[in-house]
């Protein structure tokens, strides 16, 4: 049990820690020009198969830094010839050519790369067990990924503190009306927060490729979980995203590696009942419903506290 | 005879900053009343809180007798209160017959039927004609909102206000940006559309205050420094320190 | 009010010209689709009718929300899939107890199914609009997918719950075993579900969703609650929707965790979308063109969806008022008698625009088939995928097409801009 619990609290921690270096670019993409950007977690794809694709051409180093820069250079492209053009029609159809995106992306990364997942391993020099916890070995390249997330993480924060784009992009998270008033640069501040947004969520994909399975749907896995953490952590709240983004690693790791059913609890039904939906929810296993938590979550958040955990504003 | 209009007592902050300190007003019915006073005094806050558009901090408002703080502005508004916004609030891509119909509709008592067909309702097709007609922009009725000029919308933003047949109106600047000639025309127009009813209305042309008020209250940093007839204002010694050298009449 | 009544012949003078039209068009709509499968008698296009009817139904029900209220859903088929389901155990719960029920009735079932749901979790979910409802709406629609995973008992786990439709007592002589049957079926409900939401447009409730779109500040302030406008225009589309689902659940006689997920949500707002989501007829011309490039594409090529993706987000950039707004546009100069002059243009603008298309199509299929596959057929000219020559080709036509389409899409603005301007000036909107 102890080892279960040290395990998933590091997998927990690590899962949140990746879930925030997207959901920081979403808020403050969000915030700062009102888009919900739907193709942010395909930004994450993007870089988990640029990643694969150029450590093997040029190895895992080169391809953590060009793969995320490549996948910020996307970004850009997409604020400048696309967004920006379809901001005069509103923000719902800013919001549907991002949905447009995500559809497109998934499908152009599945006719180049396949459908099913392609091999992206683990570099040489990271692949050894980095402790034993009790009779577990933790691998060397999760704590690697935990150590660039807070590497990243510590560069954000100081970023928004001592920059001056930084107290720009604090203005703009209290005050998004005032956005307009930035002055004459305000489309390359936008261009710039939004490539910054999606070269995080490209390193995203770079370093988690290999630990999870690089696969032309996990965008479509895991965008439902970032909007689910951006609503219960408030809009616009950078200390609410990064908390909801602990809360939703650590409930999700430990829900998967839990077997426990109430069947087990309370032992079986009695059979004569047959087949029904108590007998559905009665089996099934905390890691079978892992899937839909955060969905609950975010159910229970909007009965209970619509503006998130930290949110100030409802909408 | 209960007021209108009464208001005890209101305070308003949003954050640290009390924008609406200790307001008192009572408005008559049947009254015209104006809301006068420097940009930033808290006119539009004023209005935002008797209509419910914010709720106050503390205090209590009244709409003919019954508490209506707290309320949100739909239940203010089927109680008898009706408002124009300073910034035209209209429904952009429905034409002018429409906004005026749906602001008729739930006062002829339609609400959210589904089962009635909306052009066989000859009460609400009358009664928005009617006011087509009052606002002058029947030749206009099949004309989206959002492509009418400036003075049009001005007016249809009225027209919204007045369908739904509320005791009491409340207008915030409507003559903002008009041209002299346009700001006579609606001058007309309120004087002719609230007979018998009351009227508050907030408005930076003196002009058009003086002319149209029964009453004028003067708003200075959120608070209430003088209430009283046109004659009254005119000879206070407050007020016009107040305007600090503006002229008053 | 106290005002003597002002007769106004304006208002009463519009609704009378419009009943005759608006009778005809229904009428010839049923004409329409008795006639349809008479003149197409093939297996397959009864099949490809009877989809087409389902989507039509679906994508107006969308359109109660995304159109007519400003509620954007991406999860809209959760109320579609939970009506196939309670039609699908409807329709085996009446055969196994040899209820006098006709199947034409099942459909109303699914339609309460979905609008069972939209009950109990709409007044949650409409609380707010816009960004936040899109994304509590797909929240939704996630937990419910992945619910029906788990209900295997309700929901019949990956392989779905079947059911026969020819158990259910027969109508008229009809057990709807052929297609043909089953397709009239379809087309009855699509009449009906047209007319009803068509007619629903036209109500008080109606016209305040429209409100509630364009200024849900100002609806608050004639007396209405926008909350409970969204909620009413939620249960509607709900319950349209779920009608299309149980029409699905009697065409395929099965009903699986598929008919809720993701890809069918995103599937009715392109179609919605695509189709025009500013007039009433927008969505089910969008409905026919996607089932039907949904059917056509995918035995031409492997990557299908892409060119979906690419449409919608052409026609999000360029024209969001989708294929309905760009007749409409063409309206006023029609009447204005200035549609002559815009002509040109466009036939100018056709060639390079097509070229562009081509080389897209080109481009993307030469890339999908380059490490193997048939060879592209484009207009009857093979490609392979693999050749140099391709890729110029496919070059010259993307760049070379790109850039003399926009030099001629300039032209055509100027075009428009000096008929509607005609057409202003003889007095019809533009």
């Amino acid at each position: 049990m102890a080892e279960l619990i040290v395990i998933s609290t590091l997998n927990g921690v690590l899962f949140g820690m990746l879930l925030f270096l997207l959901s920081s670019g979403l808020t403050v993409i969000f915030s700062m020009m009102g888009v919900l950007n739907f193709a942010h977690a395909s930004f994450y794809m993007l870089g988990a198969f640029f990643g694969y694709q150029l450590t093997r051409w040029i190895g895992f180093w080169p391809a953590l830094v060009i793969a995320p820069l490549l996948v910020g250079a996307v970004g850009m492209a997409v604020e400048r010839y696309g967004l920006r053009n379809t901001h005069k029609h509103g923000h719902v159809a800013e919001l549907l050519l991002t949905f447009g995106l995500a559809f497109a992306i998934e499908e152009i990364v599945s006719m180049i790369w396949g459908k099913s997942p392609v091999d992206y391993r683990v570099p040489a020099v990271l692949d050894f067990p980095a402790f034993t916890v009790f009779s577990t070995n933790y691998p060397a390249y999760k704590i690697f990924m935990l150590v660039v997330s807070v590497v990243i993480f510590i560069a954000l924060l100081v970023t928004l503190k001592r920059t001056r784009v930084g107290l720009i992009v604090q203005a703009a998270l209290t005050h998004p009306s005032m956005v307009g008033h930035l002055g004459h640069n305000v489309g390359r501040v936008f261009m710039l927060v939004f490539g910054v947004g999606s070269a995080l969520a490209g390193l995203a994909g770079v370093i988690a490729g290999p630990s999870l399975v690089t696969q032309s749907d996990m965008a479509a896995l895991l965008g439902p979980i970032l909007f689910v953490v951006i609503v219960f952590g408030g809009l616009g709240s950078l200390p609410g995203a990064f908390i909801a983004s602990l809360l939703i690693g650590l409930i999700q790791t430990f829900a998967v590696a839990l077997n426990g059913s109430l069947a087990s609890v309370f032992g079986p039904l009695d059979p004569s009942l047959g087949a029904s939906p108590l007998t559905d929810i009665w089996n099934v296993t905390i890691a079978q419903i892992a899937p839909i938590l955060p969905y609950l979550l975010l159910v229970l958040v909007l009965i209970f506290r619509p503006m998130g955990l930290l949110g100030t504003r409802e909408s | 005879m209960t007021a209108a209009i009464q208001v005890n007592a209101v305070e308003k902050s949003f954050g640290n900053v009390r924008i609406i300190r200790d307001l008192n007003l009572s408005v008559a019915k049947g009254e015209r009343h104006a809301i006068i006073g420097p940009n930033g005094a808290g006119k539009s806050t004023t209005f935002n809180l008797i209509s419910g558009h914010i709720k106050p901090t503390s205090g209590e408002i009244r709409l003919n007798g019954e508490v209506t703080s707290g309320l949100r502005p739909f239940e203010i508004n089927r109680r008898g209160l009706s408002r124009s916004f300073q910034v035209t609030n209209v429904f952009a891509r429905m034409t002018v017959w429409e906004n005026v119909r749906c602001a008729v509709l739930w006062a002829t008592g339609h609400r959210y039927a589904f089962w009635k067909n909306v052009d066989d309702l000859p009460e609400v097709k009358q009664r928005t004609a009617e006011i087509l007609d009052d606002i002058h922009l029947s030749h206009r009725r099949d004309v989206p909102a959002g492509l009418l000029t400036y003075a049009e919308q001005r007016e249809l933003e009225i027209g919204i206000t007045i369908a739904g047949g509320a005791s009491v109106i409340m207008l915030d600047e409507p003559t903002a940006g008009m041209s002299h000639a346009e700001t006579e025309r609606a001058v007309a127009l309120i004087r002719r559309l609230t007979e018998g009813r009351t009227l508050v209305i907030v408005e930076h042309d003196m002009s058009v205050v003086f002319g149209l008020a029964d009453r004028i209250s003067v708003l200075v940093y959120g608070h209430i420094i003088a209430s009283g007839t046109p004659e009254e204002i005119r000879g206070n010694p407050k007020v016009k320190e107040a305007y600090l050298g503006e002229e008053v009449d | 009010m106290t005002n003597a009544p002002t007769p106004s012949i304006a208002a009463a003078k519009q609704e009378s010209g419009g009943a005759l039209g608006f009778y005809g068009v229904w009428l010839l709509a049923a004409v329409a689709l008795v006639v349809l499968p008479l003149i197409f008698s093939s297996g397959g296009s009864l099949t490809s009718f009877s989809l087409i009817g389902i989507a039509i139904i679906f994508a107006l029900s969308y359109n109660i929300l995304l159109g007519q209220t400003g509620l954007l859903s991406f999860g809209h088929a959760v109320q579609y899939g939970l009506g196939g389901f309670l039609a699908v155990h409807a329709m085996n719960a009446v055969a196994s107890h040899n209820w006098p029920i006709p199947l034409p009735v099942i459909p109303l079932v699914g339609g309460i199914g979905g609008l069972a749901f939209a009950l109990l979790v709409g007044w949650v979910m409409t609380k707010r609009a816009g960004t936040v409802f899109a994304m509590i709406s797909l929240g939704i629609g996630e937990l419910v997918a992945s619910s029906s995973l788990i209900l295997r008992s309700v929901f019949g786990g990956e392989s779905g719950i079947t059911t026969d439709r020819t158990s259910l007592m027969p109508m008229f002589g009809w057990t709807f075993g052929p297609q043909i049957q089953v397709y009239y079926l379809i087309a009855f409900w699509v009449l009906v579900s047209a007319i009803a939401m068509y007619a629903l447009t036209r109500t008080p409730l109606g016209r305040i969703c429209n409100a509630v779109r364009d200024n849900p500040e100002r609806v608050e302030f004639i007396g209405y609650d926008p909350h409970v406008v969204r909620y009413l225009a939620y249960m509607f589309a709900g319950f349209f929707a779920g009608i299309a689902g149980g029409l699905t659940a009697i065409n395929f006689e099965i009903a699986n965790s598929a008919y809720l997920g993701a890809t069918q949500s995103g599937f009715v707002l392109f179609s919605a979308f695509i189709g025009g989501t500013a007039y009433f007829f927008g969505p089910i011309i969008g409905a026919i063109l996607v089932t039907y490039l949904q059917l056509g594409l995918t035995s031409v090529t492997s990557v299908w969806q892409l060119y979906f993706g690419i449409i919608f987000i052409g026609i999000v950039m360029f024209a969001p008022g989708g294929i309905a707004g760009i007749l409409m546009k063409h309206r006023p100069l029609i009447r204005a008698g200035t549609l002559g002059t815009v002509i040109p243009s466009y036939l100018v603008a056709a060639i390079p625009t097509l070229a562009f298309a081509l080389g897209i199509i080109l481009t993307i299929e030469t890339v999908a088939r380059f490490s193997g596959g048939d060879p592209i057929n484009l207009l009857g000219i093979p490609f392979v995928a693999s050749a140099p020559t391709t890729w110029a080709a496919a070059a010259v036509l993307l760049v070379g097409g790109f850039l003399v389409a926009r030099i001629t899409w300039r032209g055509v603005a100027e075009a428009w801009d000096r008929a509607a301007t005609v057409a202003r000036d003889r007095g019809y909107l533009a």
